[in-house]
């Protein structure tokens, strides 16, 4: 049952994302991937980390593509400043190369003798999560923190208002 | 059972279509949207990898690379903010001198 589920969610989920980045405009291009990302939120429910799904649904389908989507608007991109979408010329040679690097990646990846290695049941209580984040990647934790303080920063720095004679 | 094999060939075909995202399209935000999905697959591999080998460290890495992402995200829309407040668009063509 999990298995048929986990097929079927990793599907949706590259269908969402295709349909995602063949949007001409971004409003809709990130309502695809919000369905996608919560497609992929669930993969990792059955691949035994609730936590995870929860945050990526949490962090990345709320917050993230939320401020996406107010950057969308604040701007007031959609749709009519929407540039002209990539032409079949564009079209043409990516998708070649695309093709071919996931065929490749594919072929790398069912050649390998570990391809047919199944995973196991596996659960991951959050309580186990926090102890071995908190304790044994407590350096990390505070790298990260120290990264997202360097974020705002950078953040603000770059929303100060322009200097005269700057903005047209 | 799901077979480990599976779900990288899922992640590594999220991370192509973020690529292919990442060079179709000239705008900016959509070349962002780009990078969101192809780090949605490495967390993918993460996660996978964590459950293959029945260990913690994969889901905590997954957890520090949306962080990451989080810090990312906020830079590169500050980033997008003040573009448009350049320059009134948001196509990277357009950005194609050093000064001004």
């Amino acid at each position: 049952m999990a298995t048929v589920l986990f097929y079927i969610l990793g599907f949706t989920m590259l269908a969402a994302t295709l349909l995602c980045i063949t949007r001409r405009n971004p409003v809709h291009a990130v309502i695809y991937l919000v369905a996608g990302l919560f497609a992929l939120a669930l993969m990792f429910y059955l691949l035994g980390a609730p936590l995870v799904a929860a945050w990526q649904v949490i962090v990345y389908a709320g917050a993230i593509m939320v401020l996406f989507l107010f950057i969308i608007m604040m701007l007031g991109l959609a749709p009519q400043d929407v540039p002209e979408g990539p032409s079949w010329q564009r079209w043409g040679p990516l998708a070649l190369l695309s093709s071919s690097i996931m065929i490749c990646t594919l072929l790398l990846i069912f050649k390998d003798p570990m391809a047919g290695q199944q995973i196991d049941d596996f659960y991951l209580a959050p309580q186990v999560l926090g102890e071995a984040l908190f304790s044994r990647y407590a350096l990390a934790v505070e790298i990260v923190s120290f990264q997202l303080l360097f974020a705002t920063i950078g953040a603000y720095m770059l929303g100060r208002p322009l200097p005269k004679g700057e903005d047209q | 059972m799901i077979s480990f094999g599976h779900a990288l060939a899922f992640a590594g075909a999220l991370f192509v279509l973020g690529l292919t995202c990442v060079l179709l399209h000239r705008q900016i935000l959509m070349i962002l949207i780009g990078v969101e999905i192809m780090l949605n697959g490495a967390s993918l591999v993460f996660v996978a990898a964590s459950a293959y080998w029945q260990q913690v460290d994969g889901q905590v890495f997954a957890l520090l690379l949306m962080a990451i992402t989080a810090a990312e995200v906020a830079v590169a829309l500050a980033m997008v903010v003040y573009l448009w407040r350049r320059k009134r668009t948001l196509v990277a063509d357009e950005f194609n001198r050093m000064r001004g």
